[in-house]
């Protein structure tokens, strides 16, 4: 079984949680002044690494609360968990 | 060269106890350069190569695969072959690669088992049964061969399916496309490379890209694990690492990679001779000619590269099948595994010119591309050969997530495989 430790409840069964995509994408604080290139980037490209990736997790049959992690997309080793608006590590 | 297959070769090389067979194609050492280079030997990297020798005459071409050809998504998906999609743009093209399909074992010279057995899309809600009515409509309006079935024509034609009042999946009706069927994917890629190899492209396998080389925003060659091969035009079609591949020319993708599972049963006496879909509980199932029920799943929830299974998709997936097939229930499964298949937020695909010059990408073909194989490679061969798209692939140009022109196939296609 994939256990995801959730900052709050600790390691928990992948089944528990649902997920969320990259995280740290930030919404454009100016959306009028965007251009039509800048919107596509910000809806829909990313950056879907083989390796390390900054992601969204929410634990949606537990505490149900969204959090970070850092996880290894070949190896799925989840090298850090960290609150929403923390620093990635 | 490659000598014809033919029942008069079979029979003499069965004289000559089998030991005659030639090599389907060549292992050759990559040239210093090329006309074109392909990368990812999958079904429609081949494709794109024996559609360039044979449509568009350009035959110094390399397909540069990492590891065997097939061993991607090729040679892991299962095998349901389709072209009821609902928007125009998407029915067109799959219908081209359906049509091509039909002729492709004569064509190619190699059996790619294609069996045109009928595609059965289950409604299980009166939701579901509106939305497959109105993509039956659409389809017919386009030409093609799609109709509706009642529950009792269903059970008729499925009678291993759990069709009673009280299924835990009640079948309220189906779509159902006859010329769909299923075929034999690794025949799909050893077809075309014997084909292409025919016209002298060379297939170098165990050779993985790891740099794509530009100057002046135009692409020259590849770094490869066995060095540089230039030029002047590179396709890139590599699935689920389709976004990786493009990261080394700085393109930005939208698409992302999950795994998608599938599993076989062990064999059993002939029980289904169509394939079921359905897209509620995310399951399609047909037989294989060895007996064996083939069933698939929906994507992983959250991306990866890693082409593994995971037990949480086995059961979910069990638990929906033996509830649409209950005598499946008593079948072990044999093998189970996973491939990486590249999502785009419209379930369309990509097949597109780049910002980089002479560089195109093919790929976003996430959980439903078998099908679309030949009609892929077909039109990719024209965008690569001519640098501009088809008119059959013009509207799944990478520019749409700017324009806004998506192909939504999400909602639209029920289930994407
Ligand atoms: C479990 C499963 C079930 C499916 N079921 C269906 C179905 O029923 N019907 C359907 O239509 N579709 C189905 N699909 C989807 C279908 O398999 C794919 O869309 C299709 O096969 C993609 O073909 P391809 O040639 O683009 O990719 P692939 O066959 O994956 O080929 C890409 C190749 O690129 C190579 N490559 C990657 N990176 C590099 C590099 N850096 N250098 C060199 N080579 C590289 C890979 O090794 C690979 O061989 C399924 C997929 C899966 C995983
Ligand atoms: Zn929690």
């Amino acid at each position: 079984m994939f256990l995801i430790p959730c900052p709050w409840c600790g390691e928990r069964d992948e089944e528990e949680f649902s997920y969320g995509g990259e995280a740290h994408i930030e919404r454009p604080k100016d959306p009028d002044a965007l251009s039509d290139a800048e919107w596509a980037d910000y809806l829909f490209m990313r950056k879907n690494p083989k390796g390390t990736h900054f992601e969204r997790w929410n634990h949606a049959h537990g505490c149900r609360r969204w959090f970070n992690a850092k996880r290894d997309t070949v190896t799925h080793v989840i090298e850090a968990v960290y609150k929403m608006g923390e620093e990635k590590p | 060269m490659t000598s014809r297959y033919s029942i008069f070769s079979l029979m003499r090389n069965a004289i000559g106890y089998h030991q005659g067979w030639q090599r389907a194609w060549r292992s050759p050492e990559p040239k210093p350069s090329y006309d074109a280079i392909i990368i990812g030997g999958g079904g429609h990297g081949l494709a794109t190569a024996y559609y360039l020798a044979k449509e568009h005459g350009i035959t110094n071409v390399a397909v540069i695969e990492k590891g065997w050809i097939g061993g991607g998504n090729t040679g892991r998906n299962t095998t349901i072959i389709r072209s009821n999609y609902l928007w125009d743009e998407s029915a067109r093209l799959y219908d081209k690669s359906l049509r091509l399909y039909e002729g492709l074992s004569q064509e190619i010279n190699f059996n790619v088992m294609l069996s045109q057995r009928g595609v059965l899309n289950l409604a299980h809600n009166l939701h579901d049964l509106r939305e497959i009515s109105r993509r039956v409509n659409a389809i017919r309006l386009n030409g093609f061969d799609s109709e509706m079935l009642t529950t009792e024509q269903v059970q008729a034609m499925v009678p291993i399916l759990d069709c009673s009042k009280d299924a835990r999946y009640p079948v309220l009706g189906a779509s159902l496309q006859k010329r769909g069927g299923v075929a034999r994917h690794d025949g799909v890629a050893w077809g075309y490379a014997r084909a292409a190899d025919g016209y002298g492209v060379d297939i170098i396998q165990n050779c993985e890209v790891t740099g794509i080389v530009r100057e002046g925003g135009k692409v020259t060659g590849v770094e490869t694990t066995r060095g540089l091969i230039n030029a002047p035009k590179v396709g890139i079609v590599t699935a689920g690492h389709t976004s990786h591949v493009a990261a080394m020319a700085g393109l930005r993708l939208p698409i992302e990679s999950y795994p998608l599972q599938a599993m076989v049963s062990e064999p059993i006496k002939p029980v289904l001779d169509c394939v079921v879909m359905s897209g509620a509980v995310h399951a399609y199932i047909s037989q294989s000619d060895r007996g064996e029920m083939v069933m698939g799943a929906g994507i992983d929830h959250f991306t990866s590269y890693a082409q593994r299974s995971t037990l949480a998709v086995v059961e979910q997936q069990m638990a929906a099948v033996i509830k649409l097939i209950p005598i499946l229930s008593r079948l072990r499964l044999m093998r189970q595994w996973a491939g990486i298949v590249d999502t785009c937020p419209d379930a369309s695909p990509i097949v597109s010119k780049t910002p980089v010059d002479g560089l195109y990408v093919n790929g976003g073909w996430g959980t439903g591309g078998f099908k679309g194989t030949p009609g892929s490679g077909w039109v990719f061969a024209h965008t690569m050969a001519r640098d501009e798209p088809h008119e059959l692939n013009a509207p799944f140009t990478l520019d749409r997530f700017t324009t806004g022109a998506l192909i939504d196939e999400h909602g639209a296609a029920a289930v994407a495989h």
